[in-house]
């Protein structure tokens, strides 16, 4: 008997018994459903804030003053200095003093958040001007209180009206705008569409204090990142005297990071999912069985005119991988509707589409089909002919 | 044709130890129509699962076409049973989710024939048997003698030289239990060794050679005059 004749047996009694069939799937369907739309997910996450690390460049550093209780500081003027001793290494700082503040309009008013910066925050951060200008040096040396504003403050409070030259109040104080930054297109990153942006020596009367916690550096060059975060520690300690107050990282640290959390994700995702599918083979497994139980009498019948125990456990063994391959398929279809109707329709993250993924898991459900439906079609091959037939 | 000395078949159930047959020797030639008789419970049955290679016996030795059975594994038998046997079984035995056309087949799709020439065939031992247009009737759409007609058509199929029949009249009507006994007068008139298992003398009759058995030996063993 041969493989096709064994397959067009097999979809005789699965469309003979369509309702079961498709119960028999069904748990298949959800295993690999489940997993693609959960790895799909998961490398949208990734993809996302990959994309949003690396948008900002790879010369980047990072310094994050962490010491509550220290009484020495290190100010924007220090770190400045240091930068304009070390020029080979370390190409622009600036501050950012980062701050949560209720900003007014008129009658409008929004929680927004308040960095106060320099001019070079403009070309590390990688910031975009859509509207008027960014911070000038004057506007840091002679303390203006100017203003950039985000999108979301320019449709919450201006309601769409131009905002270049009106005055806002943050904390008491009088801005007036002078820019507005460009809309961040990027979902993780939708909060800093309502963040103002003002001259570092300003925000010392919003923050209350002239310590800031949070510097951006940036390096030369790539190639001097590590050189210039190694100096960076060593001015820091000569300051703080501790290296628990601070933190000095650079992109590749964060990638990697995430790279960890993101794997760590999948992992989980991916075991839950697995755990799915194998709870999808012990449901074939257990309708096979019934099955088998059912047709004993064809399986005797089979068996009384000349089926060989080969011929049956193929039978079987193909029944249980048709099914499951068709449910694989099926959960195949439903996952990219997952991901292009919930995922992609919540725009969370971007829907991506992994064909290794589809084809791993539909090669899983085949191969659980095959592990679950085996011990069914063993155990229908080794019947004995007479007792088959006997059984109503 | 077959050769049966000294057989022996013991059941264990449990502790109890059941001689379903003792001492059997039986020689049945080619073209022989053979009626084994006996009450249910006498063996009768076990014997014919003997002789169809459905079961080993205990001890003893069964020679089917001068191929010693009684020692040969569960894939060799279903191969003798394929290519030598037929069977015509009391409750017809049929797969119910199957047409007629594709029961009569199955006996060819286990020698790996191909479609074409499987359909071939079985429409033509269809034919033969007066179903020509019953084809694609499941068996719940066909009345008992019909069915069993399809169960004929299905022995027929692999051209085997021995078909046995058991009970092949007891769940069919007067009229189509004549049918089935005339199919299987015509089908020894062609040459094919015939057994047929029965109680009933009257259908055993129809016989040429009536071997009766009781208590799992057999008793009488003459010619019908």
């Amino acid at each position: 008997m041969g493989f096709i004749q064994a397959y067009k047996m097999a979809i005789k009694s699965i469309r003979g018994n369509k309702g079961r069939s498709f119960l028999t799937m069904l748990g298949v369907i959800i295993g690999v459903a489940s997993v693609i739309s959960a790895v799909a997910f998961a490398q949208g996450s990734t993809k996302n804030i990959t994309d949003s690390i690396q948008k900002l460049g790879t010369n980047l550093i990072q310094i994050n003053i962490t010491g509550r209780n220290s009484n020495r500081n290190m100010s924007y003027e220090d770190l400045k200095e240091f930068a304009e001793k070390n020029i080979d290494i370390i190409g622009a700082v600036a501050p950012q003093s980062s701050t949560s503040a209720k900003v007014k309009y008129g009658t409008k008013n929004m929680d927004t958040t308040v960095i106060g910066t320099t001019p070079e925050y403009e070309r590390i951060k990688n910031v975009h001007v859509t509207q008027g200008r960014f911070i000038l040096d004057f506007d840091v040396d002679y303390r203006q209180n100017v203003a950039l504003v985000g999108t979301a403050i320019v449709r919450e409070i201006f309601q769409g009206k131009d905002p270049l030259g009106e005055k806002i109040k943050i904390k008491g104080q009088i801005f007036k705008v002078v820019g507005v930054l460009e809309e961040r297109a990027s979902s993780a990153t939708r909060s800093d569409d309502d963040q103002i942006i003002i001259p570092v020596t300003a925000s010392r009367m919003i923050t209350g204090t002239s310590a800031i916690r949070n510097f951006s550096v940036e390096a030369a060059s790539a190639e001097k990142v590590k050189t210039a975060m190694e100096s960076l520690e060593a001015f820091l300690l000569k300051i703080y005297k501790n290296e628990n107050t601070y933190r000095v990282f650079d992109q590749s640290q964060m990638l990697d990071t995430l790279g960890e959390v993101t794997g760590s994700m999948m992992i989980v995702l991916g075991g839950i999912a697995a755990i799915s599918l194998i709870v999808g083979g012990i449901g074939i497994m257990n309708i096979m069985l019934v099955s088998v139980t059912e047709r004993t009498k064809e399986i005797g019948i089979r068996k009384a005119i000349g089926a060989k125990r080969k011929n049956i456990l193929t039978q079987f063994m193909i029944e249980a991988a048709v099914v499951t391959g068709i449910g694989g398929i099926l959960g195949l279809l439903l996952g990219f509707s997952i991901i292009k109707f919930i995922i992609g329709g919540l725009n969370i993250v971007p829907a991506v589409y992994s064909i290794p993924w589809a084809l791993i898991s539909f090669g899983i459900s085949l191969l659980v089909g095959i592990i679950f439906g085996l011990f069914p079609a063993y155990k229908a091959a080794r019947l004995n002919p007479i007792e088959a037939l006997r059984s109503e | 044709m077959i050769q049966i000395y000294e057989m022996y078949k013991t059941y264990q159930i449990n502790d109890i130890k059941i001689e379903a047959l003792k001492n059997i020797n039986l020689r049945i030639k080619q073209n022989e129509f053979a009626a084994i008789v006996g009450p249910s419970g006498s063996g009768k049955s076990t014997l014919m699962n003997m002789m169809g290679c459905l079961d080993i016996p205990t001890s003893g030795n069964y020679i089917l076409d001068d191929v010693e059975v009684s020692s040969l594994r569960d894939d060799e038998l279903a191969e003798i049973r394929n290519q030598k046997i037929g069977f015509i079984f009391q409750s017809f035995n049929l797969i119910q989710k199957l047409t007629a056309l594709e029961n009569v087949e199955l006996p060819l799709i286990y020698q790996g024939i191909n479609t074409k020439e499987r359909l071939r065939r079985a429409k033509l031992v269809l034919e033969n048997v007066g179903l020509g247009d019953r084809l694609d009737h499941k068996p719940n759409e066909l009345s008992g003698g019909q069915q069993q007609r399809v169960a004929v058509a299905r022995a027929l199929i692999n051209n085997p030289p021995i078909i046995f029949a058991d009970e092949p009249t007891g769940n069919l009507d007067t009229k189509s239990g004549i049918e089935i006994m005339n199919l299987l007068k015509e089908l020894h008139r062609k040459g094919n060794t015939i057994i047929l298992i029965t109680h009933d003398n009257d259908i055993a009759q129809q016989a040429d050679r009536i071997v009766r058995i009781n208590d799992g030996e057999i008793v009488e063993d003459r010619q019908v005059v």
